[in-house]
């Protein structure tokens, strides 16, 4: 029969009595996990923040018409099966529209489908911004802004002037922030932009974007899909992109290549996207948990000298407790119970101490021109950080402590009595 | 009626640093309520007997009954709560937890063995104290008593759980002859009042020449007592 009052009882006592022994190991515990909960949650929060920085500004599936050759080139059609080997010099991408054939239908059938979390049109257009005798090129963006707002992070990059404002605007534009400073111009001022066919449109700015990417912020604006389909003079059903977001970006592969075959356009995922990408991202994960376990292997060893020691100092406890009754698993057991004390009390403050500096880290400022919404240090406070961080202080005071106090069970009392 | 211990044949080796044959063949019981001390000269053996009785040296030969039960081969957890229940133990030191109270210390052999509640076991504790006239320093710490008065904090200890027998390893052998009289007197009035059996080793000859038996060992055998 385990009797864990008295077993705790004499495993408290024998670390109040070693307070500074008891102090120096918890503080080991402490810094260890004060130090992996710090770094974890501000390396994983930088890590995120570089994902977002791209990731976000890719859809899960993007969908639109490639420019790109026939695969089959007519005389191949020709030629079939005779086995004659036909060259053809230069061969063109083939003709054919921008737009989306049935855009709508493929977007309801997107709707309703489970995985599917929303799907937005945009309709891409190539004009020209005109600025006195200037005459800039860029991209705008015709797009439902309110969905876009909801299931992207556009709205993080919108700066003086948010979605709603365009939303209500028939006219409105939101542009990027390198191309309006091109310009001189402000939020309220009024722009003209021309098709490639040359009619001349006014749009009057509500507001700005500022992605922390130069090449899209001195190039791209956006407007209401409805505004963009009035100035290239195309009906309301004209869509040149779809982007789709999921509920798992999982899913993202195998969904674009199903919604290829089915429609017989071009789906492309995000992985396809940005694959140099993810490799980066699991090599900063790779350091991080390096990093991080070396901190919790060298606290666990701080804890398994200090213990070694403690029951060194109490082996004359040890003997006398082994005389009066107590068997070796007792022995062990409460030498045990001390190492799980040591790691459960260092485990807690380290918990403490890893909240506390994130939030610090969390509260400096950190202020760049790329990103406009982060105004301080990007921190991940994900609680399963700090489970993992209890759980190894537990695991690893609990292997420091296994050897020295299985040594303590092994002990004769007998030798230590008559030694003395 | 039965014995309390009885040795059956006891040979006992020492392996480091060379094979040396501490005891020989030893045999002898003892009686209830009898106040047995063993002497002899130091080496001879006596100390290394008491702690095979004492079950706390589980490497010998030969037997070993506690209470007519066989407690030679037993595990170690069973062994030590034979130990706590039956036998008190003290020893030339007088081996305190020197951070615990005086009064935990008497209580822990009992808390261990768990038979009573612990109201219980402080009334009994400090029942023990007063007979032996040091309940006044119950909630000292072990460390902070006079050394006379640390051998009675270990008697009550051994005490505490109503052994059916007392060893003691030497347990004048620390103290002046004020304390060695009044450890002696109190021996003799447990065996006198509570019928106690025990065995004491001693190099004192006053000590033994009072008590009930001696026996005498020489070169790893009994030689005279038995």
């Amino acid at each position: 029969m385990k009797q864990w009052r008295l077993i705790l009882g004499i495993a408290r006592n024998h670390l109040l009595t070693k307070m500074k022994s008891t102090v120096t190991a918890s503080l080991g515990v402490t810094f260890g996990i004060g130090a992996y909960i710090t770094l974890v949650s501000f390396m994983t929060g930088l890590n995120q923040l570089l994902d977002d920085l791209i990731l976000n500004q890719t859809p899960h599936i993007h969908l639109y018409n490639e420019v790109q050759p026939s695969k089959e080139q007519p005389i191949d059609r020709y030629l079939g099966a005779s086995g004659d080997l036909a060259q053809i010099r230069s061969v063109k991408p083939k003709p054919g529209q921008l737009k989306i054939h049935d855009a709508l239908p493929i977007l309801d059938h997107l709707k309703a489908d489970p995985r599917v979390l929303g799907a937005t049109p945009q309709l891409r257009a190539q004009l020209f911004y005109l600025s006195g005798p200037i005459d800039l090129g860029g991209v705008l963006l015709g797009v439902d802004i309110l969905e876009e707002e909801r299931l992207s992070s556009l709205g993080d990059y919108l700066v003086s002037g948010g979605a709603r404002e365009l939303a209500q605007s028939d006219n409105g534009v939101i542009m990027g922030i390198g191309l309006a400073e091109k310009m001189s111009l402000k939020k309220g001022d009024r722009v003209q932009v021309s098709t490639p066919g040359g009619e001349a449109f006014p749009l009057k700015i509500v507001g700005f974007y500022q992605s922390g990417i130069a090449d899209i912020d001195n190039t791209q604006s956006f407007a209401n899909l409805e505004t963009v389909q009035r100035i290239l003079g195309k009906p309301s059903n004209y869509i040149t992109d779809i982007n789709v977001k999921l509920h798992h970006i999982a899913q993202a592969a195998p969904m674009a290549r199903e919604l290829e075959r089915q429609f017989g356009i071009r789906a492309r995922d995000i992985v396809e996207a940005n694959a140099q990408f993810e490799t980066g991202t699991n090599i900063r994960n790779l350091i991080t948990y390096a990093v991080s376990i070396t901190l919790l292997v060298v606290a666990g060893f701080g804890i398994y000298n200090i213990l070694n020691m403690l029951i060194y100092e109490k082996m004359n406890d040890i003997a006398i407790l082994k005389a009066t009754g107590f068997s070796g698993g007792d022995v062990q057991l409460i030498f045990m119970s001390q190492a799980l004390l040591i790691g459960l009390i260092g485990g807690v403050l380290g918990l403490l101490l890893g909240f506390g500096l994130s939030q610090l880290i969390d509260s400096l400022p950190f202020e760049t021109e790329a990103l406009p919404t982060i105004t301080t240090y990007p921190v991940n406070h994900n609680p399963g950080y700090y489970a993992i961080g209890i759980s190894f202080a537990l695991v690893s005071t609990f292997f420091a402590g296994y050897l020295p106090a299985s040594r303590a069970r092994k002990i004769d009392p007998v030798q230590i009595i008559r030694g003395n | 009626m039965t014995t309390v211990l009885e040795a059956r044949h006891i040979d006992k080796f020492f392996h480091k640093p060379v094979e040396f044959h501490v005891l020989k063949d030893i045999s002898f019981t003892l009686p209830p309520g009898e106040f047995t001390s063993i002497m002899g000269k130091s080496g001879c053996g006596k100390s290394t007997l008491l702690y095979i009785l004492s079950t706390m040296d589980t490497d010998y030969r030969g037997e070993l009954y506690l209470k007519g039960e066989k407690v030679t081969g037993q595990s170690n957890s069973r062994l030590s709560r034979l130990r706590s229940q039956h036998i008190g133990f003290v020893f030339q030191f007088h081996y305190l937890l020197s951070d615990f109270s005086v009064l935990d210390n008497v209580m822990l052999p009992a808390q261990k063995l768990a038979m009573k509640s612990r109201e219980e076991i402080e009334h009994d504790a400090m029942e023990k104290l007063r007979t032996l006239n040091i309940e006044q320093l119950a909630l000292k710490k072990a460390s902070q008593i006079s050394g006379g008065e640390k051998q009675r904090v270990a008697i009550a200890r051994a005490l505490i759980n109503s052994p059916s027998i007392l060893m003691g390893d030497e347990p004048t052998g620390n103290l002046d002859s004020y304390n060695s009289e009044n450890v002696f007197q109190i021996f003799k009035r447990l065996r006198e009042e509570q019928g106690l059996s025990l065995l004491v080793v001693t190099h004192d000859e006053d000590f033994a020449r009072r008590t009930d038996r001696i026996l005498e060992m020489e070169d790893g055998r009994i030689i005279r007592g038995n």
